[in-house]
């Protein structure tokens, strides 16, 4: 089947202006007849149910934390790109959406890319007018900086802390909404299943972690905005409890899957220091700017990087890309790095690192001018590693950090099962294969403040308030589904915990269907995570019960779906014979080892429908056109 | 290294919870203090004991969720250090760590280390904001701010909501972080529209969540992961005269 994006006609620009013309409108009287509800709080979740509940729905909130400030989002760092053009250095909404589309190597879609691009000027206004903090210059006005290889400065920012602010924006505006009656919130909620009526989703099923109790919320609408599925790899930049969940779930109920192999991997992260390791600090990229990164050109050599004269060091980035040099893009930075060390060069305990290394920079510039641009990385580094990255080179490793797939979703960010709209990271829309600095925390918020609320109202409109309640039968059947799940997970009482099968998993994802994968690796991956899953179900042990708190419940439950969504990850990843953006087939490749794009035959959206575990998945296509932009060829040499 | 650790556990909201003991061994100087813990909750689940049940999710430093007194001191020995963040060489081969959680009447124990903080969520609810709808705003540059006070209203926000002020206070009291959320907001020209009204109704709101007064002890400052000074809670107090104040004229 081939799918439709539902893309209105018209010129590029007036595309989204001439779309909310045509959408319904919901009688303001009738709003609060009308129960939305919203899973996850991040900065999608929590600009949405704000706004929402701002214009009279009546909505309610989850998430899996014990407050809605708490969503990942909150720990983005670097900045969020608006076409403002402040600095008068030549943006504009054109030029951010050609930015942005070339960024996802011509694997999104035009239409919705160029609208994210006019709403980002919004997103500032709105937050300024919020009270985030955002960085000003003496004169009082906004600063800027540039970020992620662009050419212009539009990236605003709110020191390190860029998410965190937006996040705690939005977190305001939606108390105001809780003060205000229209939001109810439901903090230490997990949801576990999405109840779909007459083929349209009319509520979720929660189960309360405090209590334990499984219950069930029935709606007029449901959005998801439940985050990243980099989790899949057990180690990654994500929080502990992000999880694929949510949105596996509800692809179980048929909403279907899109480009899950599309995975960034950031090149810059604290390299793992022993098995005990549960999660990976990304340090930002801006230190690539003075840093060099190198290995020794030995195998095995163990000596202390200082004892190594420079011309036993290999420079791979320099050597390999002269041009961009240390500043090769994300994906290339990740890839040679995992090279050398898969060849034995790599450095630190576990040969799993690379150096980057400011003692040129230090001679040149001198200390107190690295310590004013880096001081507080550095300072973080030395927290937790215990190293002064002043006297030695830093350690680094790449690390899984993004997930530009996700459910798939139409130009009203509906899914093909009506009334489920997805948000934020969770669904697949604005980044194609591979997403530009900067652009997560715009898009996040473009979905929630400004685009479904009007979207949303055109289903809405059409459909009668509180048609079904959570007496229906889909309901009690959802509940049992979920206690029976529950039950079995408690009862397996096996060897072996779940965080054993985490980190088993997180090894052949990384291994197989990382940053380098292949038709090989990727059958190889196909049998080891059936058999991983099988002995799961058999030899797992979740202790406690399902009646209180219980952590180890909640993680076995992500764990499970994890287990078969890699399978999906790698089938997809097997299907698309191409390398493009964040997905590098290493039969795709250029001579020089640049990733090769196939336009001719792997210009669309893969999105999958599931068929039964036991059956492969069935995949539809959305083709990719493009009528404003040519699609050129990368290239960082 | 090996420690002995003695853990508060306790099963549930309305149940006694007691110091248990429990030995790490064999614990690496490079993990982090929550991976620690990972380890003794993986050995006790192998010996089909119930896992100590803790809060965190980022484990950067930043999310806020992870909480726990440490040798008496909430977040532990580090300055300006969350429990996520601290790591394992800052303690010897066979110390005796005690690890609890929160302490505060707003912050009952859910289980273990686990406490409820939605009485924070409460002094926001109550008008932590700027009253602004969605659309309809300025030009983000239409109003300038001074870069003193923009990076003041930053210093403020920077809190991250963990409690660790209230957990070190001896009146239980959140005045630091209410401080920093006024500061924060009253600092910038949207912010100060409201601002008698909002003191008011927030510091109204933190004695009817059970926190209990200020008086000036600045354990908080002490403990707080990300230096949130107490010269906000100055700021608060300037504001809470401002506002009654203008109700005597
Ligand atoms: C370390 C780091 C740095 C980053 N830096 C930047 C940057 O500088 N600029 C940029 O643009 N992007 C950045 N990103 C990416 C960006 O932060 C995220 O993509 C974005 O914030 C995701 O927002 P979200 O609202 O979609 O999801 P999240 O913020 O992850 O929120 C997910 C929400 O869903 C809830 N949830 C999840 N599962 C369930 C469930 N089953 N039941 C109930 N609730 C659930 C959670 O409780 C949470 O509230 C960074 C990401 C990381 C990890
Ligand atoms: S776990 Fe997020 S601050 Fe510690």
């Amino acid at each position: 089947m081939l799918l439709d994006g539902k893309c209105p006609s018209g010129p590029l620009s007036e595309k989204w202006e001439r779309h909310r013309q045509n959408l319904k409108l919901v009688n303001p009287a009738n709003k609060r007849k009308y129960t939305i509800l919203v899973v996850g709080t991040g900065l999608a979740g929590a600009s949405a149910a704000a706004t929402l509940g701002e214009l009279g729905y009546n909505v309610e909130a989850f998430c899996y934390q014990d407050s809605p400030r708490r969503g990942h989002s909150i720990a983005a760092q670097g900045g969020i790109n608006a076409a403002k053009n402040y600095p008068n250095d030549g943006d504009s909404i054109f030029r951010l959406f050609y930015d942005t589309i070339k960024g996802g190597d011509f694997r999104a879609r035009e239409a919705n890319v160029y609208r994210l691009a006019m709403l980002s000027n919004n997103i500032i206004d709105q937050c300024v007018a919020q009270g985030v903090p955002f960085a000003r210059d003496y004169a009082g006005y906004l600063d800027n900086r540039s970020f992620g290889g662009a050419q212009v400065s539009r990236t605003f920012y709110a020191r390190g802390q860029t998410g965190q602010q937006l996040l705690l924006g939005a977190y305001a505006a939606l108390m105001r909404q809780v003060k205000a009656g229209t939001v109810r919130l439901h903090p230490r909620s997990e949801m576990l299943d999405v109840v779909i009526i007459d083929g349209e989703a009319k509520g979720i099923t929660v189960r309360d972690m405090v209590t334990g109790h499984v219950g069930s919320y029935a709606g007029d609408a449901v959005c998801l905005c439940t985050g990243g599925y980099a989790n899949v790899f057990y180690l990654s930049t994500n929080a502990m409890g992000s999880n694929v969940t949510a949105a596996y779930r509800a692809y179980k109920k048929g909403a279907f899957f899109a480009n899950p192999c599309y995975t960034q991997i950031h090149p810059t992260c604290i390299p793992v220091s022993g098995e005990h390791q549960s999660k990976l600090t990304l340090m930002s990229e801006s230190l690539r700017n003075d840093g060099r990164v190198w290995v020794p050109k030995m195998n095995g050599d163990k000596r202390t990087p200082n004892e190594i004269p420079h011309a036993e060091r290999d420079y791979f980035l320099e050597r390999k890309y002269p041009g961009f040099g240390n500043l090769a893009p994300r994906d290339i930075a990740s890839r040679s790095a995992k090279e050398v060390c898969d060849e034995g060069r790599g450095t630190g305990s576990s040969g799993f690192g690379v150096y980057l290394d400011f003692e040129d920079a230090i001679k040149r510039l001198g200390e107190s001018v690295i310590r004013e641009r880096y001081g507080n990385l550095f300072e973080m580094y030395d927290r937790i590693t215990g190293e002064d990255a002043y006297k030695q080179p830093m350690r680094i490793y790449p690390a899984p950090h993004y997930t530009m797939g996700g459910l798939w979703v139409d130009y009203n960010l509906q899914s093909n099962v009506p009334g489920l709209f997805v948000l934020g990271e969770a669904n697949f829309s604005d980044h194609g294969a591979n997403r530009l600095g900067a652009s997560a925390l715009m898009q996040g918020l473009a979905d929630g403040y400004f685009v479904i609320p009007y979207t949303i109202a055109g289903y809405l409109a059409q459909a009668v308030p509180g048609r079904v309640t959570a007496a229906h039968p889909a309901f009690i059947k959802s509940i049992e589904d979920v206690n029976s799940l529950t039950k079995k997970l408690l009862s397996i009482n096996g060897k072996k915990t779940v965080n054993d099968f985490h980190r088993e998993l997180g090894r052949i994802m990384w291994e197989h269907v990382g940053m380098a994968r292949s038709e090989e690796g990727l059958k190889r991956a196909l049998k080891l995570i059936p058999e991983l899953r099988s002995e799961f179900w058999q030899n797992v042990k979740v202790p406690g019960s399902s009646e209180n708190l219980n952590q180890e419940l909640e993680k076995a439950g992500r764990v499970a779906d994890f287990l078969e969504f890699g399978e999906l990850m790698a089938r997809d990843a097997l299907n698309r014979e191409e390398s493009c953006g964040g997905h590098f087939r290493v039969e795709h490749q250029m001579p020089d080892g640049e990733a090769k794009r196939d336009d001719k035959n792997y210009c669309y959206v893969a999105a999958w429908e599931f068929k039964g575990l036991n059956y492969e998945p069935d995949m539809h296509k959305e083709p990719l056109t493009f009528e404003n932009v040519a699609l050129a060829v990368r290239s960082y040499k | 290294m090996n420690l002995t650790l003695f853990i508060w556990r306790q099963k549930g909201r309305d149940t006694k919870g007691s110091l248990e003991q429990y030995e790490a061994k064999d614990i690496s100087t490079e993990m982090s203090f929550l991976e620690m813990l990972d380890e003794v909750n993986e050995q006790l689940i192998k010996n089909n004991q119930e896992p100590i049940a803790f809060d965190h999710d980022c484990r950067e430093g930043i999310c806020g969720m992870c909480s726990q007194v440490i040798n008496g001191v909430p977040h532990g020995p580090q300055q300006r250090t969350t429990v996520c963040q601290l790591h394992m060489r800052h303690f010897k081969d066979g110390d005796s760590i005690y690890i609890e959680p929160w302490r505060a009447r707003a912050f009952p124990v859910i289980k273990d280390l686990i406490t409820d903080r939605s009485s924070m969520d409460s002094i926001i609810q109550a008008g932590g904001y700027i009253s602004v709808h969605t659309g309809g705003v300025p030009d983000a540059n239409a109003v300038l701010i001074s870069k003193e006070n923009a990076d003041t209203a930053m210093d403020a926000s920077e809190c991250i909501g963990c409690g660790a002020c209230v957990a070190a206070c001896p009146n239980g009291s959140a005045m630091l972080f209410t401080a920093a959320k006024i500061t924060h907001l009253a600092s910038l020209p949207q912010g100060q529209i409201e601002a008698a009204r909002r003191v008011c109704i927030m510091t109204e709101a933190m004695l009817q969540n059970g926190f209990g007064n200020c008086s000036n002890h600045y354990e908080c400052q002490a403990a707080c992961p990300k230096g949130i000074r107490v010269s906000f809670i100055a700021k608060l107090n300037r504001e809470f005269m401002k506002a009654h104040l203008k109700d005597s004229v």
